[in-house]
């Protein structure tokens, strides 16, 4: 079985666990093996750029230094973090000086030249969606999702290898494939407000229910995201709570691996939709998906 | 509003980004797709201009710099190919070395939390990171429902996940200091 090099992410331990868990248990499903990078760190998510910028740089430096070890190129699922990834990388290919500093820094050698890619990437190159409609025990039929890619995977230009960044498609075709009734909207790429969800919840509340809108009056019945601050934003982000917790919308949320496993016919699906905060389940059942 | 003009302010942006704001000319694009816009008190092209005016301190001590949320549409706009998103996040980080007090007193806090996080342990811990800001901002009573239910949801882990390299991490922290 082919194996790949994988950053995990923080999110994937905790809050968006179901989020990893899937991604690997889809992957061996489809033929390829998903091998966690070892002891790997923190990306610096948006504080480390948005404060030191060699600190945003050394910390994926020291991630990057360990996936030249190993060879081969790095799988990654949260948007956040493929996109500092890939931006270091960038950096440190180009700017010898900055990649002498890390180096130094990080003590190991930072010069990754392997490809950093996302696992919707990975799908659609090493399966392709011609034969994975063959590998579908469950068509999604009923699901009515838009797929939403918000900011890090497509921007800037050129950060996602095979999709347009202004009106990325590849979830899009990958639901279509899995038997899901896709629906187009306008707000694909639109920013959630990740990094302000608990310093200006108010600025984040007022982004997430135009996105929630936008997509019911598409005429959609899901969500679907690549990327675990979307999603955790999506669900906690309707209201600006205290001391209950409160929904507006109750479109469900799903990251891309998990309606893929479900179309699978993976034993474990059931499992992830448990851990959602908009509960999936009433509109799986109604469809006859559980 | 005139402030005293610092004519360095071009070259210091440009030492610490790349970036040359110089070649911004109004189109305005990155400020009609910044969906940020309604909680800015400076735009992103305004931004740009203050750049070229040398109007530094309006720039460090405005609410703009932390309400950016590196979305990077304006860079992905700019016609002129200014990374915006990356001139700003250029000014945040010369607030922070300067002592600016700034205008979004949680925002900054909540960074400062978000590193000691990762330098503490490597990779980030909801009780750590929301247990540290919320003590921190004072702001103790909002969320608590939330956090209720994501801990019934299994989303919140009560024993952190820590990277061996420890000393690694503090020696990257110490020696990425500005």
């Amino acid at each position: 079985m082919k194996s790949y090099n994988f950053y995990p992410g923080c999110s994937q331990l905790s809050s968006a666990e179901e989020y990893g868990v899937s991604a690997s248990q889809v992957s061996e499903a489809l033929g390829f093996h998903l091998e966690t990078l070892e002891d790997w760190n923190c990306c610096g998510a948006s504080s480390a750029h948005m404060t030191n910028h060699l600190l945003a740089v050394a910390l994926p430096g020291r991630d990057l230094a360990k996936a030249k070890e190993r060879g081969g190129d790095l799988v990654v699922v949260c948007a956040a973090c493929y996109h500092n990834l890939k931006k270091a990388q960038i950096e440190m290919l180009e700017d010898e000086k900055l990649a002498a500093r890390v180096e130094a820094i990080v003590g190991m050698d930072p010069h990754f030249e392997g490809r950093i890619v996302h696992l919707l990437d990975v799908i659609a190159e090493e399966i392709g969606l011609e034969d994975l409609k063959e590998k579908v025990r469950r068509p999604l039929e009923g699901l009515k999702p838009v797929s939403y890619y918000g900011c890090l995977m497509v921007r800037p230009r050129g950060m996602i290898e095979n999709d347009d960044p202004d009106n990325p498609r590849l979830m899009d075709d990958l639901m279509t494939t899995l038997g899901a009734e896709i629906k187009n909207w306008s707000y694909k790429t639109d920013c959630c407000g990740g990094s302000l969800s608990l310093t200006r919840t108010d600025v984040v509340v007022t982004l997430v229910n135009r996105l929630f809108e936008a997509a019911e009056e598409a005429d959609a019945n899901c969500i679907v995201v690549a990327c675990p601050m979307c999603l955790a934003n999506l669900e906690m982000r309707q209201k600006e709570g205290r001391l209950s917790f409160g929904l507006e919308h109750d479109l469900p949320v799903f990251f891309f691996t998990e309606l893929l496993g479900l179309a699978l016919g993976l034993p474990s699906a059931e499992e992830w939709f448990s851990r959602h905060l908009i509960d999936p389940r009433p509109l799986l059942y109604g469809a006859g998906l559980a | 509003m005139i402030n005293a003009l610092s004519s360095g302010l071009e070259r210091e942006v440009e030492e610490r980004s790349g970036e040359k704001a110089r070649l911004c000319y109004q189109c305005g694009k990155c400020s009609t797709g910044c969906l940020f816009d309604f909680a800015m008190d400076v735009l992103p092209h305004q931004a740009m201009k203050l750049i070229q005016y040398g109007q530094k301190e309006r720039l460090l001590r405005s609410h703009t710099i932390w309400i950016c949320a590196a979305c990077e549409t304006c860079t992905a706009r700019c016609p002129n190919d200014i990374d915006v998103a990356r001139v700003i996040d250029s000014l945040r980080a010369m607030a922070l070395e300067e002592g600016i007090k700034p205008a979004e007193r949680s925002i900054p806090l909540f960074h400062a939390c978000f590193l000691g996080n990762i330098q503490a342990t490597g990779r980030i811990s909801e009780p750590i990171l929301m247990g540290s800001y919320k003590t921190f901002s004072g702001d103790l009573m909002s969320d608590i429902g939330l956090a209720v239910e994501m801990l019934k949801k299994g989303k919140i882990k009560l024993i952190p996940s820590v990277v061996k390299g420890r000393r690694e991490i503090r020696h990257i922290f110490k020696e990425s200091k500005p």
